[in-house]
């Protein structure tokens, strides 16, 4: 068994984080877990006594009844964090209800996986740390790692024991989420655009094979930088090395320590993913994920665009 | 709920079936469908440019549709490829293949719009993800009407 297995006496963190050098280098290294980790923390049956609960967030809403990791619950995007009425996350009672029912304590450990190098799997972690929930991991490299390795797949239902209760706690979206007005007031400070090269300069107003999410106009915000997503990812969709990481954001992008920053895609999913690089691998404070994103801003009314490989500028008087 | 009469019967019993089940069992239903889509044969996966690609669907789904004589005058086969990592779009060509393949292009031209409304999954799925599974009959539908590449 995994030395790192032993449960924290103080109960602040209530399953062991990981120690390797990889994850070792990160600002906050218990904010990952590799696959080899979870599958010892299945083996050793941390999900079974509510210490850890293992989700899944995925593009396709069926893709978990496929076959998911033995004893993991389903989160889906749109049909469970997101509210019926008002365009915006569901509230702190039903985030409370949804929690509940997938057999989350306000302590338990919650480790989260997905498709797609994880974009909803970190759009779910973000949705959690939104309720302030305090311990959310994610699985590097998701569930296309875990595949990829041959590991467990099942398609048996996951018998859910419900928590004895996760209490109402509402949204607090201001540390980690910006809505328009707040990038409207965001000007001059760094931006990341991480969508594709053609969606930043306008040439396509959405990812090629997904023009349900159009806009009217195509280009991006001014003055931001565009680091695509992907490039934060190795090619088995681990995240890349801290050293790495810094070389793209404080070198290429041009980011410097302490500054505060907005990531902003086309829904809010895979800037999620960039979001957490710079949150929790390279330790920036103040990073604030744009979820309306190039949804809502290409097909806003008065606000400006730059269009073109250039960062552009805000216009004067702005 | 009643279903529009203007169905062809095999998908009208598909739709029957959807709506016979609570929300959480269609989404079962549909896994099920995404698991019987036929493989493409081979000419076509030999061929994958004369497949047209529905690009509304979040994954990627590839269609073509053929004309067929047979003794019962001409009709329509259809072939769709989507991967197993999207069960959804996968479930829902499945829904169509099983409803309208081997049906003559007047019968599939007729089927309303808004069928894949009347199957009942779009507060499971999310109205996001139902407008893919709509582009796809819309494809179908386009594909035929425009005229049918003779099978090969």
């Amino acid at each position: 068994m995994c030395p790192g297995w032993a449960v924290y006496g103080r109960g602040i963190m209530p399953v062991a984080v990981e120690t390797n050098e990889k994850f070792a280098a990160y600002a906050h290294p218990e904010r990952l877990v590799s696959t080899e980790w979870l599958a010892e923390a299945l083996a050793a049956g941390a999900t079974k006594d509510g210490r850890l609960v293992v989700v899944e967030s995925d593009e396709d809403v069926l893709l978990y009844e496929s076959g998911h990791i033995p004893g993991s619950v389903k989160v889906d995007w749109h049909t469970d964090l997101n509210d019926d009425v008002q365009r915006d996350y569901i509230d702190g009672a039903a985030f409370a209800l949804l929690a509940t029912a997938k057999g989350i304590s306000r302590d338990t450990t919650v480790v989260v996986y997905g498709d797609k190098s994880n974009w909803w799997a970190a759009y779910a972690l973000w949705v959690f740390t939104l309720f302030g929930h305090d311990d959310v991991r994610l699985l590097d490299g998701g569930r296309d790692k875990w595949i990829a390795e041959g590991r467990e797949l099942t398609t048996d239902r996951t018998e859910v024991t419900p928590s004895a209760g996760y209490p109402v706690v509402e949204r607090n979206d201001a540390p980690i989420r910006a809505y328009k007005e707040d990038v409207l007031a965001h000007a001059g400070k760094p931006l990341i655009d991480v969508r594709s090269p053609e969606e930043y300069s306008g040439e396509r107003t959405h990812m090629p094979a997904y023009p349900q999410e159009g806009t009217l106009r195509g280009g991006h915000i001014p003055t931001a930088a565009s680091v695509p997503w992907a490039r934060a990812a190795e090619s088995d969709g681990t995240y890349r090395s801290r050293e790495e990481l810094e070389a793209l954001y404080l070198g290429e992008a041009g980011l410097q320590a302490g500054d505060d920053v907005v990531a902003y895609c086309r829904i809010g999913e895979r800037s999620s993913h960039t979001w957490f690089a710079l949150k929790y691998l390279l330790g920036f404070e103040t990073v604030r994920n744009y979820d309306g994103s190039w949804t809502e801003w290409g097909n806003a009314v008065r606000v400006p665009i730059a269009v073109g490989t250039e960062r552009g500028e805000w216009p004067t008087g702005n | 709920m009643t279903t529009s009469p203007a169905l062809p019967p095999a998908l009208a019993e598909i739709v029957n079936d959807f709506q016979e089940l609570e929300e959480r069992d269609r989404l079962t239903l549909l896994l099920e469908f995404s698991r019987s889509l036929p493989a493409l044969p081979e000419r076509l996966t030999n061929h994958p440019e004369l497949l047209e690609q529905v690009v509304e669907c979040q994954s990627p789904l590839f269609l073509t549709v053929e004309s067929e004589k047979t003794d019962d005058g001409e009709v329509i086969r259809l072939f769709f490829q989507a991967p197993p990592e999207a069960p959804t779009t996968r479930g829902f060509a499945s829904v169509l293949f099983e409803g309208l393949d081997g049906l003559t292009a007047e019968q599939i031209l007729a089927v309303p719009d808004d069928m894949p409304d009347q199957l009942g999954l779009t507060r499971a799925i999310s109205p996001l993800r139902m407008r893919g599974m709509s582009a796809i009959l819309g494809r179908v539908k386009r594909k035929v009407a425009s005229g049918l590449r003779p099978a090969a």
